[in-house]
């Protein structure tokens, strides 16, 4: 800084150089991170803070706003689609994440074995899915799925079994769209896990092996214990992921029939953008995010305490 | 990627049963992922075979898992039913633009946060990793009224705004970047690099890898992404591919080979993607935990 006041005229260039060489180690950085945190607090900080704001006001994003303190939240108790939709965002979840995760660790086991041939090319078939937009599966799942045209009835049909109503009943539809979603996520359970068992130094197996260890307990107490942090690692994710999951409900069912499938992503995006009520949206998505918050950090305060990190 | 040997297949050959027993396993084991495989695939297959057998015959009652004739009407239905060129383009534009935008952003934070110690670092990234907290759905109103604010609606800007930006690609930089030998660093500094110098002709050669796994899983995101484009993106003619599969599926339930044939030109694409850089995705996936 006194070189800057030290020389006004002529050194003037020379010494804002020089300031600059100095200093440039302090000040780089924050070049550096300012358009992603320009880009974060245009479209996500402030975003938040004010859908915080908005749900204390009734709105339908047109007249004026009218403060109404904490009445959407009161609503929101009082609401039972809120709740059925709640409801519905837990089966869903509770559905996709264990049948995933196991299917996705039993395809991880098979293919992690160097004798089965085709490996990569198998692994590349089980891993597809995940690539393919929700929007692509939701449409297909649709039509795989239909009740007298679908390949799944004809099929089911031709070994003499019953035609299921997958989508238009209110008590299958829900299964139908988990089943769907297995689909989607099984590869990307299984690359995790993969990696998790990559991880597992051979020795320990073998010696196990050698001391009389059945498969069984091999994979009881030696595998899983050792892929207790992939475990843990993709139960948080395929938890956040399940909560959030949005594209493949919307468009493979809408929702319902009826309010069967209307998980409180979809209830969320109705609520503001088909029946206007923009306050009322807001306070459903703070008391969503706030779930999820207490979900993740419930989660990562429970693996700390497992000894990792 | 080197996999680890099965410790089953290293059988002695002391007992010739035991080597007999382990080739039955591995069959067994073999069958069991290949039947997976096929049950994996099938949804694939018939996606496909939907789309090139003449109509009448994907909406004839019997079973017909093999197409008998083969014909192309439901692509071109398909394709003339809708302005799909125009919203190939718009999709191209915005993912090329917020791909490019996210990839220079998150290499230049992501070496900031990896390799400079300064006031406030520390908080500044938690608050960027915490917001895979807050779900879209939060979001989607303020969002809509900025936009609304800036007259960005209908607008690429729109869409390639938020999809600049993202707390995967930065944590992923930013883990690449820390196993980078600060030694190269300090010795380019002594001389007499500039900081810029050493971001352009050490750090960005040296990120090569970073920047395949940035732009491919950005690539397949923001190629798959709707539900922001939905709320920001409601004229017709700016739509996406996604938005547009949903749009010809709302209107036009009744010809599904024909909505069928159009979601598997939209996945083209990202399988080519996808197949010729799987390295790079696995290497992203599995390094972040997320795509």
């Amino acid at each position: 800084m006194s070189h800057l006041q030290a020389g006004k005229s002529k050194r003037r260039p020379a010494s804002l150089k020089e300031w600059w060489l100095v200093n440039q180690r302090r000040i780089i950085p924050y070049l550096f991170i300012a358009p992603t945190m320009a880009i974060f607090t245009l479209f996500v900080f402030i975003p938040v803070v004010y859908a915080a704001y908005m749900s204390f006001f009734e709105w339908n994003g047109i007249s004026k706003p009218s403060f109404i303190g904490i009445n959407n939240y009161k609503q929101l108790i009082q609401d039972s689609i809120f709740w059925r939709s709640l409801q519905n965002t837990l089966v869903y979840s509770a559905g996709v994440v264990p049948i995933s995760m196991s299917l996705g660790l039993l395809a991880a086991m098979g293919l992690n074995h160097k004798q089965v041939p085709g490996r990569a090319f198998l692994r590349t078939i089980y891993f597809l899915p995940f690539v393919i937009s929700a929007v692509a599966t939701g449409t297909t799942a649709g039509w795989l799925f239909g009740d007298s045209f679908g390949i799944i009835n004809k099929l089911l049909v031709s070994v003499g079994l019953e035609k299921v109503r997958w989508l238009s009943s209110r008590e299958n539809a829900m299964m139908t769209v988990i089943i769907t979603t297995v689909w989607i996520r099984l590869g990307f359970n299984m690359l995790i896990y993969l990696s998790g068992l990559q991880s597992i130094p051979i020795e320990l197996i073998e010696s196990s092996r050698l001391d009389g260890a059945s498969p069984r307990q091999q994979f009881f107490h030696i595998t899983l214990p050792l892929l207790k942090p992939t475990t843990f690692l993709l139960i948080v994710l395929n938890i956040i992921y399940s909560f959030e999951a949005f594209d493949l409900v919307y468009v493979m069912t809408n929702g319902g029939p009826g309010y069967a499938t209307t998980v409180l992503t979809v209830f969320i995006y109705k609520t503001a953008f088909q029946t206007q009520k923009f306050g009322y949206a807001s306070a459903i998505g703070l008391v969503f995010m706030i779930i999820i918050m207490s979900i993740t950090l419930v989660q990562w305060r429970l693996s700390n305490e497992g000894g990792r990190n | 990627m080197a996999l680890l040997k099965n410790p089953l297949s290293t059988t002695r050959p002391t007992r010739l049963n035991t080597s007999s027993r382990a080739r039955l396993k591995t069959l067994l084991i073999w069958l069991a992922v290949m039947v997976g495989a096929i049950i994996m695939f099938f949804p694939i297959y018939w996606m496909i075979a939907t789309t090139i057998m003449p109509k009448e015959d994907a909406y004839s009652r019997e079973l017909m898992l093999i197409p008998q004739r083969i014909v192309f009407d439901n692509y071109v239905n398909g394709w003339t039913n809708s302005p799909w060129l125009r919203w190939y383009g718009n999709t191209l534009l915005i993912v090329t633009v917020s791909v490019s935008g996210l990839t220079f952003f998150s290499l230049l934070s992501g070496f900031a946060f990896a390799k400079y110690e300064f006031p406030g670092r520390n908080i500044l990234f938690l608050l960027i990793l915490s917001t895979l907290m807050v779900p879209l759905q939060v979001l989607l109103i303020p969002r809509f009224l900025l936009i609304a604010k800036l007259e960005w609606v209908n607008t690429y800007w729109s869409v390639i705004g938020p999809h600049m930006a993202d707390p995967f690609g930065l944590f992923f930089v930013r883990q690449f970047m820390l196993d980078m030998p600060d030694e190269l660093l300090e010795a380019a500094r002594l001389d007499g690099a500039s900081e810029l110098d050493i971001f352009r002709r050490i750090v960005l050669p040296l990120s090569k890898p970073a920047i395949a796994v940035l732009v491919i899983l950005g690539f397949s995101a923001r190629w798959n992404a709707f539900a922001w484009p939905l709320v920001a993106l409601t004229n017709k003619d700016m739509y996406t591919v996604q938005l547009g599969i949903n749009f010809m599926k709302g209107y036009n339930y009744s010809d599904f080979p024909a909505i069928i044939a159009m979601v598997v030109v939209s996945i083209i694409p990202i399988a080519i993607v996808f197949l010729l850089f799987q390295k790079y995705f696995v290497q992203g996936i599995t390094r972040t935990g997320i795509k």
